[in-house]
């Protein structure tokens, strides 16, 4: 790929570009409005670049397929959206206790059950909670332009690898259609460790194990003690937030993924009234960026989260912030038609100004 | 003097956790005598499912990943399309190829995937104490058919090597048993073909073995072999079904 030459693109067609760029070399996945850009460009693109890619009968099928490539030392990734990400939350919690890397993008849909194909931030329980059995947590990056979705699916191949878990694309149905110009640019190289665990066939030397079943005594807490430390690292490491107009705010609007953006505008509208108004907008939804929320709620106490929900990243909010912050909140639960607008979120800031 | 028997390469040198008359040990033997037949242990990896045959790595030298309960199939694609110069088997029981896995067996098989896949129908659930499955007989008694398999409520047992030898991306497809040494030895034999068929690049390849499973049958190790001659062979009947060379 010709580096840092603009390219005007939907961010499916994002994604998909990063990832050939990161080196995925199978990608298996199952068609499901609104992220089929994504298989339909890889079907045309990664058998170019010497890839794999397989349309296959199920989400379940989808992420077996990436388990299996993935436990080989490959790079392999799948997508999907909300009914199907149900699906894949089986192969997603063995690929945790198998200490595997592999990417997910979760282009959120509306639901529960079929829903709607219209923008939604209900999925963040499950994204960010571990979603399948056995407690265990996932990389989840929250993109929210075009640029980002290239450049956060291409670093969460690097993290998922560095980690040896799955790291999850949380997107959704606006940031996945809507077009924009991104620069592409080549993979940054990033020091990361050797997949000494894969399995390769022996080559006559030691056997490897690819499992996540623990029998013997004490060996299973182990086991979940040394993922929380694991978790402990990315918190302390790689959590990544930006903030916006944060500096003497007395009140600072929180959002991720698209509706950062409506707020962003509603937060400019604000400065433009004279109203000290900041935004924070958590990157890593796992780990949560708790270290931003804390230095920033040691001096504004109040807060308004904004999602396309009834509410669930409002749950870590208070719970990242100092114990005196007030924190609101405004949500507008997915459905046709109700995308908030920069207006509709400018009053609710006035309300709490 | 001439050594005319030794424990094969592909086997490491430990005790089974298998029940006595189990014939989970058997078919082990006979796939890592089909591995070292053509030498290829040292690049094959195996994919193991749940149930009794998960412990595939505490028994073979060979590199191993676990896989969900039915998944392997799956599994074994991401494997072998991510490694294709790679040998990749799976190693399934009936409860988990023939009931939650018949999604992933049925298009894994219809892709013609490049695999091998060994399953092993005991007609039960055997891990988890001997419930009702897909291949369980009519009229058996499990823990849940304690009244028999009733065919009008629960359907007849699936004929998997029959049904999937009706695939056009299926290579070979053979049934086995493994109750006396005749068919020990014909085992053996199709075993080695169904090998044979991934090492020389041609296509997907299904064994289903017959076994007993002593424990759950409630009955001594000598009278579950006997079972396996005279009720599961005349259901399921022994041979190749399907033997395309030229996949």
């Amino acid at each position: 790929m010709s580096a840092l030459k603009r390219k005007f693109v939907k961010g499916n067609e994002a994604v998909a570009m990063a990832a050939i760029e990161a080196g995925v070399q199978c990608y298996f996945g199952y068609p499901i409005t609104p992220q089929s850009d994504i298989p339909e460009y890889l079907s045309r693109e990664l058998p170019k670049a010497g890839g794999t890619f397989i349309q296959v009968e199920s989400e379940i099928g989808a992420i077996n397929m990436v388990l299996g490539a993935s436990a080989c030392g490959v790079r392999a990734m799948t997508s999907s959206s909300g009914p199907g990400i149900s699906l894949k939350q089986e192969g997603i919690s063995y690929m945790a206790g198998s200490e595997l890397p592999g990417v997910i993008v979760d282009i959120m849909r509306s639901g529960p059950g079929l829903g709607g194909i219209d923008a939604s931030q209900a999925d963040y329980h499950q994204a960010t909670k571990g979603g399948g059995h056995g407690g265990y947590r996932i990389i989840v990056l929250a993109p929210n332009s075009g640029q980002e979705m290239y450049d956060l699916t291409m670093l969460a191949f690097d993290l998922s690898d560095q980690y040896r878990m799955p790291a999850m694309v949380l997107a959704d149905s606006v940031l996945g259609q809507m077009k924009e110009s991104i620069v592409p640019h080549p993979r940054p190289k990033a020091d990361l460790p050797a997949k000494e665990w894969a399995v390769r066939g022996t080559g006559g030397g030691v056997q490897n194990v690819v499992k996540s079943l623990y029998l013997g005594d004490g060996e299973m807490e182990k086991f979940h003690w040394k993922m929380h430390a694991r978790y402990q690292e990315l918190a302390d490491k790689e959590s990544r937030w930006e903030e916006f107009a944060t500096d003497d705010a007395e009140l600072i609007v929180t959002a991720f993924g698209c509706t950062s953006r409506i707020a962003r505008t509603a937060v400019e509208m604000a400065r433009a009234e004279g109203l000290k108004v900041g935004l924070m907008r958590p990157i890593t939804l796992f780990p949560f960026p708790k270290k931003g929320y804390a230095e920033l709620s040691a001096r504004c106490k109040r807060w308004l989260t904004m999602e396309l929900s009834t509410g669930q990243m409002v749950d870590d909010v208070r719970l990242a912030v100092a114990r005196d912050a007030e924190v609101e909140f405004y949500g507008r639960p997915p459905g046709a038609g109700s995308l908030p607008t920069p207006e509709e979120l400018f009053t609710q800031i006035k309300k709490f100004c | 003097m001439k050594q005319v028997f030794s424990k094969p390469v592909s086997l490491k040198d430990v005790q089974t956790h298998f029940c006595p008359g189990c014939h989970h040990g058997s078919i082990h033997r006979l796939v890592a005598e089909a591995m070292d037949s053509f030498g290829i242990a040292d690049k094959t990896i195996g994919c193991a499912s749940v149930g009794c045959s998960v412990f595939l790595y505490g028994y073979f030298t060979i590199d191993v990943v676990e896989s969900p309960h039915g998944r392997a199939p799956a599994v074994a694609t991401g494997v072998k399309r991510a490694r294709p110069d790679r040998i990749v088997f799976t190693y399934q029981g009936d409860g988990d190829l023939a009931a939650i896995g018949t999604s992933e067996i049925i298009h894994a098989a219809n892709r013609g995937e490049k695999i091998t896949v060994i399953f092993v129908n005991n007609t039960t659930y055997g891990m988890t104490g001997g419930q009702m499955a897909p291949t369980t007989m009519p009229g058996q008694k499990t823990s849940t058919s304690p009244n028999g398999r009733d065919v009008a409520n629960d359907g007849k047992p699936f004929k998997m090597a029959e049904l999937l030898s009706n695939l056009d991306g299926v290579a070979y497809s053979a049934r086995v048993a493994l109750n006396n040494p005749r068919n020990v030895l014909q085992a053996k034999k199709i075993i080695k073909n169904a090998f044979q068929y991934q090492v020389e690049g041609k296509g997907f390849a299904f064994i289903e073995a017959l076994a007993a499973c002593p424990t759950n049958w409630g009955m001594n190790p000598l009278a579950a072999n006997e079972r396996v001659g005279s009720e599961m062979i005349p259901y399921f009947p022994l041979g190749v079904f399907k033997n395309n060379e030229n996949l």
